[in-house]
């Protein structure tokens, strides 16, 4: 049978310096906090990080950002990160911002083996500059180069020891996206089941996109509610 | 702004919402919308971070680490909601299917640009889910302060921020007006009842036809 469970630092232990690496999460939901945490012992810097959004101050993403990991970060919105921001704008980090579904877009296309998306978003505005353009029928697009990583961060409700995996409410957001976009993915998961246990039509993510999976032993605080968002 | 702006804002957009729609609330005044609506009115509520029938907030000790919308409020879904990824989730989107979204703006122009996603040098977090809302609803309406803090107008004769998107907008609500965008220009449909015409054309830079049937709301 296969077995793809493997613990987070070995997971972990092949990511080297500058390599780009594709968190999953959306805020708290779908983020893997605890490869990130080993990804931030293990000490590697000058990643390309892409991400939905940077966590907030001290959280997830955010601590390999402040920790002065990252050179550069493929983002769609960091309003809820204002030390993030403060770092972009004294230049401490690189931002290139897309508009979300387009970033979600450009990893599908990542994913699916695909070279690039063409897409009329923004054609009206500054997005449209230093871009390429393509006259499609009569109107014109921005085409969008497909996005892949070296590594792919992934966080699942459940997966099964071939690394079929499971997603859980707002959690799923980019991570069945990011697990097909990369050429190492390290999926973790809340539940690891033996192969079978999971019924075939549950499954988001099948197996074959993934070659790591991490058993999460116990739930750090990082994944609970952040009650600040408690209205 | 004082509360009784937003709460007026937010009270005459719900009256914009039909059976049976699916719809977007943006960041701020919007979220405040779902109170003003009839608890039995059928809708759908997207939210970019993949969730089609969003519910309401959560009620206190009941928040599912796992559920938030893309705000990063704990909400619930209503019977019948679904989750699916990110792409899917702006597939709904861009793809035609968004009845109507709600969105505050920085700038409004006389054509119906929107400007609200980035203040040069001073306000610039991302674009998120703006451009393609606004881009692709099938309906956009402008939830927002008819003038910004200092008393500038902000529906102006052209928009003199970074765009959002152009030609969008179809309807703008402040606390003062109701401004429908028409292919000749701004109509003012409604003004508040606490207002009077002349203050309304004073806050506004854009020319504006007022309409044949004003009414007050």
């Amino acid at each position: 049978m296969i077995d793809k469970t493997i613990s987070a630092q070995q997971a972990i232990a092949p990511v080297t310096d500058g390599q780009s690496v594709m968190v999953g999460g959306f805020g708290v939901p779908g983020t893997p906090f605890l490869l990130i945490e080993a990804l931030l012992a293990k000490g590697v810097s000058e990643l390309t990080l892409i991400k939905n959004e940077a966590n907030e101050a001290g959280l997830g993403v955010s601590k390999l950002i402040e920790a002065g990991r990252v050179r550069r970060l493929i983002t769609s919105h960091l309003g809820l990160n204002a030390t993030v921001i403060g770092l972009m704008n004294s230049g401490a980090i690189g931002v290139e911002f897309f508009p979300q579904g387009i970033l979600a877009e450009k990893i599908r296309a990542g994913g699916a083996g695909l070279l690039a998306i063409v897409s009329d978003i923004g054609i009206d505005t500054i997005l449209r500059n230093d871009k390429q353009l393509l006259r499609c029928g009569d109107r014109d697009g921005i085409v969008e180069p497909a996005l892949r990583a070296d590594i792919a961060l992934v966080h699942a409700a459940k997966a099964d020891r071939a690394g079929n995996l499971v997603y859980e409410k707002s959690a799923r957001n980019f991570n069945p996206l990011m697990a097909t976009a990369a050429d190492l993915v390290i999926a973790e998961a809340e539940q690891v089941v033996e192969i079978g246990e999971l019924a075939p039509d549950e499954i988001h993510t099948p197996g074959a996109f993934v070659d790591r999976v991490v058993a999460i032993e116990e739930l750090l605080p990082a994944y609970g509610v952040l009650h600040h968002h408690v209205r | 702004m004082s509360v009784d702006a937003k709460t007026k804002i937010a009270r005459r957009a719900a009256r914009e919402i039909q059976a049976g729609q699916v719809i977007n609330l943006g960041i701020g005044i919007p979220t405040l919308i779902p109170s003003f609506l009839p608890p039995d009115l059928p809708l759908t509520m997207h939210s970019e971070n993949g969730i089609v029938g969003a519910g309401t907030i959560s009620a206190p000790g009941k928040a599912d680490r796992n559920l938030i919308d893309a705000g990063g409020t704990y909400i619930t879904v209503v019977p019948g909601a679904s989750f699916c990824d990110s792409a899917l989730s702006f597939s709904l989107v861009r793809g035609g299917r968004l009845d109507v979204s709600f969105l505050g703006a920085l700038e409004v122009s006389q054509q119906g640009d929107l400007a609200n996603w980035i203040i040069p040098g001073k306000f610039a977090p991302g674009i998120g889910g703006a451009m393609e809302l606004a881009q692709k609803a099938r309906r956009l309406i402008i939830t927002t302060t008819h003038a910004t803090r200092k008393g500038e107008p902000k529906i102006l004769r052209s928009c003199t921020l970074p765009l959002t998107a152009r030609a969008c907008v179809d309807l703008i609500i402040t606390e003062l007006a109701v401004i429908s965008v028409q292919p000749d220009g701004l109509v003012l449909e409604e003004i508040a009842a606490e207002t009077e015409l002349e203050i309304v054309l004073q806050l506004t830079e854009a020319p504006l036809v007022v309409g044949a049937a004003l009414k007050r709301f």
